[in-house]
């Protein structure tokens, strides 16, 4: 393998008076989903919250692409080509969808070919198009967040929770969706609860647990061998599955 | 693709959910016609109505600045009334030296010469958002109490600068004189001044809007007061956004100030800080950082004051305190309650 | 016995308590230390500010709520003994009545101003209090039937407390034994007073909870203290106590009137006293008024000093003239929190 897209050495994050990030290496290789496995609390939101610069580490080092981007503003980390779907998706309700795409493609007029593949892959962005997002239902908002994550090409996407709060229908709408991304030159580093759509898009996964990344390896690995994930994951799975 | 799953589907708003949502924009209209009921008098009605929207919307163009900094960075300016006051004084400096202008009979002249005051007032009170902005709000960023009282500190400074540079003195500012003077509607007597007054604040409400509707600049605001986070996200720099809003919104106060220099026909160090009485109560109305709450609030409070003046004088202000007790009874956060996302 | 009337909230450092101890004895020997009416007019002031900042700071400081309306509580309590003593005149049954009448209508309206505007947003109070207090000062100077409006009211107190009583027919340190002396020991007991009993509230378990809800609302929700409560209640305590200085100044001055009580002018010196003094500390309100009723009252004329000296100079003399007084405040507040949020207490505890 190639030297890897992303790496975080050794970084500690605080929110407040509460040490939330307590030295994670994490190491996200070019192409394919990698996918951040923990229960709740573990710190991975606060780990690609840490990555776009919403977060300041305190120590440690990030590094994508070669250079060093830990305490880099967010608007130049996204800039440089990381696109963030937050746990809470981040839609502008108060613009229309079209609106909301175009903040998303900073670069300048949509690419036709581009957009036309994403309404095909997001159906509900082409039918909504002039329509408040603020009225679109949960699923529909996921989609416009990954939509505007894509609209133009990004080295690395940040995906924090996609499944989350939506009904089985979308989830393996959304699992399609993503896989079909994946085909493209992007990486995705992906924050999931829901270990089926995890094991579905995985290609590595790391697992985090008390802010430290406690396990690393191929997601087949792990997906096949049920004593190492009870054992790394606990009953958090069980409840998931 | 399962079609199912992802079958477009709109959640339909029950008819209650779009009244309640429109019900504010009745209010305006609502309180105009309670006030023609209570005053009985049409002619009457209609200059207090004409002042009314003359007072909103000069209120509006001052309040609207402070309302966007508050949505976008959770900023709220106390000091935002210096601005108001320094914008007259530069507009009547403008003003003094171009008697010639104001003197003449001749309109384009009178109407250049307040442009020109306006624009010089603007440039100057933008300028000094500028400062304001980088020596004083800047380093209490996320800090509200730091906020108030450093503004309060900025406010305190800059009405002292103008005694300096202008005397301690109230002034009395001429109107041009195609300004001056009444017209007489349906037998109401309406002030020329009023009606340029309402004339400007719609132009200047509608070009917000058009600026907030559709243009980049429009829409990363309106992202931005909803969630700041994901603007930067998605790669723009707030900071940056934000000292624009910023200087803008201190450039229109600085034209509320010289709008209602000439509407009042004098002015003060002190209008500024006693006008923000009025802006405050037509933000929390509106709700904080809402751009359209903020407009139906002053028309309300605009309207309400006048017809009170009329009605009871000594208690006029105090209407409008029992107005904002009133929405905010109704509605906690103000008629449009900003939403946030956390 | 000190330890237990300060509420075992010692000042922690040696320069703090020897500064204290000076403004303590400076103010209880005042009329025999610093003869003549302007001095003892001054000391008089510091007395009442101190107890009136002291209030102030209960909220900003210990509960990190910002209010404009505590000069109308303070001149609630003013203009409720003015009011008392006008109709029912020179008794002590007068001022008992406006002062309970007084300090009674001050905490109704801040309950219902916190009960109103605290549910929401901390931020929504500062502007409505700010609305709030100037609609009263219009109020105030628009029924001049029965506030004297802008003129305000001029009464007479009970002849025990003016100049004219003589209460021994003799001199002490050449100072005359007479009912204005009274009056000032009046004024400065009622302020010790309260003073202390303030330091009483704050190291009580309910000052511990307002500090508790100021540095973390969210969390002291979470732990099961009803937040708006305490906020009110402070409220509440802090307008009472504003209304009682209120009613002290009444006394003394003999005048209350809208610039002497509910001006926006004397809010901001508040804020400054605070500030300058330190915020979330109630020695902060002993030093921060006695330090600022000192340089309003001799500063000013070295700034007039000042600006004659430099009058050949450009600008400089319109800079030092004793009108911008108020502007170099404005500077020395925006600095001071910038600099020293903890003030002068802050700065003497910090070199223990």
């Amino acid at each position: 393998m190639a030297d890897p897209l992303l790496t975080l050495s050794g970084v500690h994050t605080h929110i407040g008076p509460y040490h939330i990030l307590q030295g994670v290496d994490l190491v996200v290789p070019r192409g394919g989903v990698s996918v951040l496995l923990g229960r709740n609390g573990a710190g991975k939101s606060t780990t690609l919250r840490t990555i776009m610069g919403l977060l300041k580490p305190s120590a440690g080092e990030i590094r994508f692409d070669g250079n060093s981007i830990g305490g880099t503003p967010t608007p130049a980390i996204s800039r440089a080509g990381i696109a963030y779907v937050p746990e809470n998706m981040g839609i502008f309700s108060d613009l229309t969808v079209g609106e909301n795409m175009q903040l998303a493609a900073t670069q300048g007029p949509f690419d036709p070919t581009r957009l036309s593949w994403i309404k095909e892959l997001f159906p509900p962005i082409a039918t909504f198009w002039d329509k408040a997002a603020g009225t679109l239902s949960g699923g529909q908002k996921q989609m416009l967040a990954v939509a505007r994550a894509i609209i133009e090409p990004r080295r690395l996407i940040l995906i924090d929770e996609p499944s989350k709060g939506l009904a089985p229908a979308i989830i393996s709408a959304m699992t399609r969706a993503l896989g079909e991304l994946k085909e493209t030159d992007t990486t995705i580093l992906l924050v999931e609860q829901n270990f089926a759509m995890a094991s579905a898009l995985g290609d590595t996964v790391s697992v985090m647990d008390d802010g430290r990344v406690v396990h690393a390896g191929a997601m087949a690995e792990l997906a096949g061998d049920a004593g190492m994930q009870e054992r790394l994951m606990g009953l958090s799975l069980e409840v998931h599955q | 693709m399962s079609e199912t799953a992802i079958r477009p589907k709109l959640v339909a708003s029950s008819a209650g959910d779009r009244l309640r949502k429109a019900a504010p924009l009745l209010l305006a209209p609502v309180m105009a016609l309670a006030g023609l009921i209570a005053i009985a008098d049409p002619a009457t009605w209609l200059t207090l109505t004409v002042a009314g929207l003359a007072m909103g919307l000069m209120i509006f163009i001052m309040a609207s600045g402070l309302t966007v900094v508050f949505g976008l960075m959770d900023v709220i300016n106390f000091g935002h009334g210096a601005f108001v006051s320094v914008g007259a004084f530069v507009g009547f400096t403008v003003l003094a030296w171009l008697t010639g202008w104001t003197e003449n009979p001749a309109v384009m002249m009178n109407l250049a010469a307040v442009f020109l005051a306006i624009l010089a007032s603007m440039a100057v009170t933008g300028v000094l958002g500028l400062a304001f902005e980088r020596v004083i709000v800047a380093p209490v960023y996320g800090h509200h109490l730091k906020q108030i009282l450093v503004t309060m500190g900025g406010l305190i400074v800059a009405q002292q600068l103008i005694h300096v540079v202008w005397g301690p003195d109230a002034i009395h500012v001429a109107r041009p004189q195609t300004l001056r003077g009444s017209v007489i509607v349906f037998d109401a007597v309406i002030e020329k001044y009023r009606l340029f007054a309402v004339a400007i604040g719609l132009v200047l409400f509608l070009g917000m809007r058009h600026v907030l509707k559709s243009t980049k600049v429009g829409l990363l605001v309106r992202a931005g007061v909803e969630n700041g986070e994901m603007v930067e996200a998605l790669g723009y720099r707030i900071r940056r956004l934000f000292l624009v809003v910023f200087m803008v919104g201190s450039a229109l106060a600085g034209l509320g100030g010289v709008m209602w220099g000439l509407y009042n026909e004098t002015i003060t160090a002190h209008m500024g800080s006693e006008l923000m009485v009025l802006v405050f109560i037509v933000v929390i109305i509106g709700g904080l950082g809402s751009i359209e709450g903020c407009f139906i609030g002053a028309l309300l409070v605009g309207l309400l004051s006048n017809y009170m003046t009329f009605l009871a004088p000594k208690v006029a202000l105090v209407s409008t305190i029992a107005l904002m007790v009133g929405v905010l009874m109704w509605r906690p956060e103000g008629l449009y309650p900003v939403v946030k996302a956390k | 016995m000190i330890d237990r009337l300060l509420s075992g909230d010692r000042p922690n450092s040696r320069p703090l308590a020897l500064v204290l101890i000076a403004i303590a004895l400076a103010l209880a020997f005042a009329p025999f230390l610093f003869p003549g009416t302007k001095s003892l007019d001054t000391a008089a002031r510091i007395c009442i500010f101190i107890v009136l900042v002291a209030s102030y700071d209960l909220l900003l400081g210990y509960t990190g709520i910002v209010s404009f309306a505590h000069t109308m509580f303070f001149g609630i309590g003013a203009y409720g003994v003015a009011l008392s003593l006008s109709a029912l005149g020179a008794s002590f049954t007068a001022i008992v009545v406006g002062v309970l009448g007084g300090t009674a209508v001050a905490a109704a309206l801040a309950l219902a101003i916190g009960l109103f505007s605290l549910r929401v947003k901390a931020i929504f109070f500062a502007m409505v209090t700010l609305a709030v207090a100037s609609a009263f000062a219009v109020l105030v100077s628009q029924l001049s039937t029965i506030t004297g409006g802008e003129d305000g009211l001029t009464y007479r107190i009970p002849r025990v407390l003016t100049p004219a009583y003589k209460l021994l027919d003799m001199r002490i340190l050449d100072v005359r034994i007479d009912g204005r002396l009274l009056a000032y020991y009046l004024v400065f007991v009622s302020a010790l007073v309260l003073f202390l009993g303030l330091l009483r509230v704050v190291n009580s378990p309910f000052g511990r909870t307002l500090k508790a809800v100021r540095d973390n609302a969210f969390r002291a929700e979470a732990i099961g203290y009803r937040v708006i409560w305490y906020r009110t209640a402070a409220t509440v305590l802090s307008a009472s106590v504003a209304a009682l200085a209120g009613a002290l100044l009444a006394i003394w001055i003999r005048y209350t009137g809208p610039a002497t009580t509910l001006s926006m002018e004397i809010m901001i010196d508040i804020l400054l006293m605070v500030v300058i003094g330190g915020m979330g500390t109630m020695y902060g309100a002993v030093i921060g008024a006695t330090l600022f009723i000192l340089a309003q009252t001799y500063l000013q004329s070295l700034m007039g000093a000042a600006e004659h000296a430099t009058a050949m100079l450009p600008l400089i003399p319109d800079l030092v003239a004793p009108e911008r007084w108020l502007m170099w405040l404005g500077v020395l507040f925006i600095v001071s929190v910038y600099f020293f949020p903890d003030g002068v207490v802050g700065r003497l505890r910090s070199r223990g």
